[in-house]
């Protein structure tokens, strides 16, 4: 199966006067038809950039300076080539954004307008991206509601009279308007209850698993990803530092980060665990230092780590080893704890 | 745990009966609910054993009128106390009356029944002078950290102020700026003195909020959601920070959150809200291992559990009117249970009498009417 959406190491830096913050860094990552990825990492390590320098959302002083998106989408490309999304027009964009590649964004809580009824802001989307005659098109409204379960005279209602669950549905909605093949998250149930955001995530696989888009879903918090993701790519300081599926990077983590993002969060059932946590904080991106941007704050940190070049490898794989490998293996950029070391005991 | 008692423990003469304190507003006609049915219980909190009782809830309640005769019941008969070296976790989701409880101990809001005690004595807030003198014993640490410092002041203007304001006889403030500094961690602390909030990332600013509310070396501190703004890795570090401020400090400490698995690891004692009540309260291991509330219940199994993926998910129900039964939390007052209408246990007397705690064990108690079916290895022994 190709991927609907390739990209392959994407570069993003934001033009400052004290010098270029380079919040991605060659990043690769594949999303395959229908699969949910989970892009997981702290506040500023790059994972918005990530996703919006992909979708040609960012501008100045944000600039891409190396890497391709390749989308793939049969509707768009009718069986042919992937193209490129960072080579298109304007004009030839008009025609991804929506129909093809739609986004819930980040603090959709606030993304609708105050002052308009919820029926008006599908409208909207629905006539910008579909041209239906006025009568199809609030039909369309209805049924959007319908598929995320509000009721349909909620349309009359303005986002204020609306409960967060309610609105971030309708923000969910909106995005579904035109059936795309690819829906970008981004943090959708951050502001949200815990009650609330499992009626939503599960609202997510279901409608998923209806209409067969494929998901990538933004978030800092990597046990939400737990329940929800195929695949889970953790990021940091603009690179990934692993890759995996879901299953095999929680009950294997291989990079230390991982390991300390898995420590950070109490467990409600079993047993207390110790907590570790991680100390320190994020390195400053204008200047970053070479090899393993995590080394200042990883406690298996050697001199070799400033040398590490953060090309994901097999985790299984010994140090050094080179070879293509399909895009759903675990990967880690970390090249000193290797399953060796971690099972001679050296690592907790 | 060895006498388990369920339903009328007779309440001391000491502790409140729920009834409204006479300088509270008339309670309109159309205002149709009743007060909770059944004795309050006494129950023993566990934080009591840490220290000496710090400040103290007495049948807090705090109404809004909303026009046309009705009223919301933001808060409604809450009672426990925070204990010198304790941390007490206030548990619910928006709206369940936990921020309204906390501007209440604070002297932000004024209650509409009951009253809050500073050791042993009713709270006067009543003029800016007194108001003043209780939040030097009482401090409150904000939610939003990238709000609540003012974006055009320094972070030593930030402590230097309430240093002057409530510590009047230190001569070195900056002395003191700088030991408040370390205290949070933030060193080297002459670093950080001359900073800008937008210098600071998330997890330092909320030191710096921490900081603020210890400058006027306060008994109590009621931190309000206070690492939920902040990233998943360093919510640990800060709440590893509070844990050693709390014993270094004999602080008497209420954590406000969301998150119950928060809770059972850095609180004596929780509590869970719902509709203004709590509906449940007892040691943070047995609230959160064998919860005995069918919304106790509900709020833990929407946790995600790294050791069986998917599985809340599954449980949950999804499609069209799964979030329709989500208003009920925070409304109009109604008679009976405020969590009956999304109880998949109730039965008819939930939806016309509202529970009143009742004790499980001398330590635990829990509101619900269907205590039987719900905690049915809790009530079991009773028998």
């Amino acid at each position: 199966m190709s991927p609907i959406l390739e990209i392959s190491d994407l570069s993003v830096v934001y033009r400052t006067s004290a010098g270029d913050v380079r919040a991605v860094e060659h990043v690769s990552l594949e999303l395959n038809p229908g699969e949910v990825v989970g892009l997981c990492g702290e506040s500023g390590s790059g994972k918005s950039t990530l996703a919006y320098g992909a979708t040609r959302l960012l501008r100045t002083p944000a600039l891409v300076t190396s890497g391709s998106v390749r989308y793939g989408g049969r509707r768009l490309t009718g069986g042919g080539d992937p193209v490129d999304l960072l080579a298109m027009t304007h004009h030839e964009l008009r025609a991804v954004r929506w129909r093809e590649i739609a986004i819930v964004f980040q603090s959709a809580m606030n993304a609708l307008n105050p002052v308009l009824r919820v029926q008006e802001q599908l409208l909207d989307a629905i006539n910008a991206h579909l041209k239906l005659p006025r009568r199809e098109a609030h039909e369309k409204a209805a049924e959007l509601l319908d598929l995320v379960g509000i009721p349909r005279n909620r349309l009359r209602s303005y986002p204020h009279e609306l409960s967060g669950g309610m609105r971030q549905r309708v923000m969910i909605a909106m995005a579904l308007a035109a059936d795309p093949e690819v829906v970008i998250m981004d943090e959708p149930t951050t502001a949200l209850d815990v009650v609330v955001q499992r009626d939503i995530l599960a609202q997510i696989v279901e409608l998923k698993e209806r209409l067969g888009f494929a998901v990538l879903f933004i978030t800092h918090d990597l046990s939400l990803l737990l329940e929800l993701a195929d695949r889970i790519a953790v990021m940091y300081a603009g690179r990934l530092m692993e890759t995996g599926g879901s299953q095999d990077l929680i009950r294997d983590p291989a990079h230390p980060y991982t390991r300390g993002l898995l420590n950070s969060f109490p467990s409600i059932r079993g047993p207390r665990r110790e907590l570790t946590g991680i100390p320190g904080s994020p390195p400053d991106l204008r200047d970053p230092a070479p090899g393993c941007p995590f080394a200042p704050r990883c406690s298996f940190a050697v001199p070799a780590c400033g040398a590490v070049d953060m090309t994901l490898e097999p985790w299984d794989a010994a140090p050094g080893a080179v070879h293509r490998v399909p895009s759903t293996a675990h990967l880690t950029a970390c090249p000193i704890v290797t399953p060796k070391v971690s099972q001679e005991g050296v690592l907790s | 745990m060895t006498e388990p008692i369920i339903n009328g423990v007779p309440a001391s003469s000491s502790l409140p009966s729920g009834v409204p304190v006479s300088d509270a507003p008339a309670a309109p006609a159309v205002n149709a609910d009743a007060e909770q049915v059944g004795e309050p219980a006494v129950v023993e909190s566990v934080a009591a054993a840490r220290g000496p009782l710090a400040l103290e809830a007495v049948g807090l309640g705090r109404d809004f009128k909303l026009g046309r005769g009705q009223v919301l019941h933001a808060a409604r008969n809450v009672s426990f106390g925070l204990y010198r070296g304790a941390v007490v976790a206030l548990v619910g989701e928006s709206g369940s009356g936990k921020s309204t409880v906390a501007k209440l101990l604070a002297g932000q809001e004024r209650p509409t029944h009951g009253s809050v005690r500073l050791e042993g004595k009713p709270v006067d807030v009543g003029s800016s002078r007194r108001f003043r003198q209780y939040k030097r014993q009482v401090q409150y640490v904000f939610q939003d950290p990238f709000s609540s410092l003012n974006p055009t002041h320094t972070v030593g203007y930030h402590l230097a102020r309430p240093v002057k304001l409530h510590q009047p006889g230190v001569k070195d403030v900056k002395a003191a700026v700088i030991d408040l500094l370390e205290l949070v961690r933030l060193t080297p602390a002459a670093q950080f003195v001359g900073k800008f909030p937008y210098e600071l990332s998330g997890g330092q600013r909320q030191r710096v909020s921490f900081a603020r509310a210890l400058a006027a070396k306060p008994a109590v501190l009621l931190a309000d959601e206070p690492v939920s703004m902040l990233d998943v890795s360093i919510r640990l570090e800060m709440l590893g920070l509070l844990n050693d401020l709390r014993s270094r400090l004999s602080l008497a400490l209420l954590y406000i959150t969301h998150d119950i698995a928060s809770a059972r690891y850095f609180a004596d004692e929780v509590l869970v809200m719902y509709g203004g009540q709590i509906v449940e309260r007892g040691p943070a291991e047995d609230v959160t291992q064998r919860p005995a509330h069918p919304y106790t219940q509900l709020l833990i199994a929407s946790a995600p559990d790294p050791d069986d993926l998917g599985s809340v998910l599954k449980s949950a129900n999804v499609g069209a009117g799964g979030g329709a039964a989500r208003a009920g939390n925070v409304g109009p007052a109604a008679a009976g249970c405020p969590f009956s209408n999304r109880c998949p246990l109730a039965i008819d007397k939930c939806k016309q009498e509202n529970p009143a705690l009742q004790l499980l064990t001398p330590n635990r108690a829990a509101a619900c009417w269907r205590l039987d079916v719900a905690a049915s290895s809790l009530t079991d022994s009773v028998v």
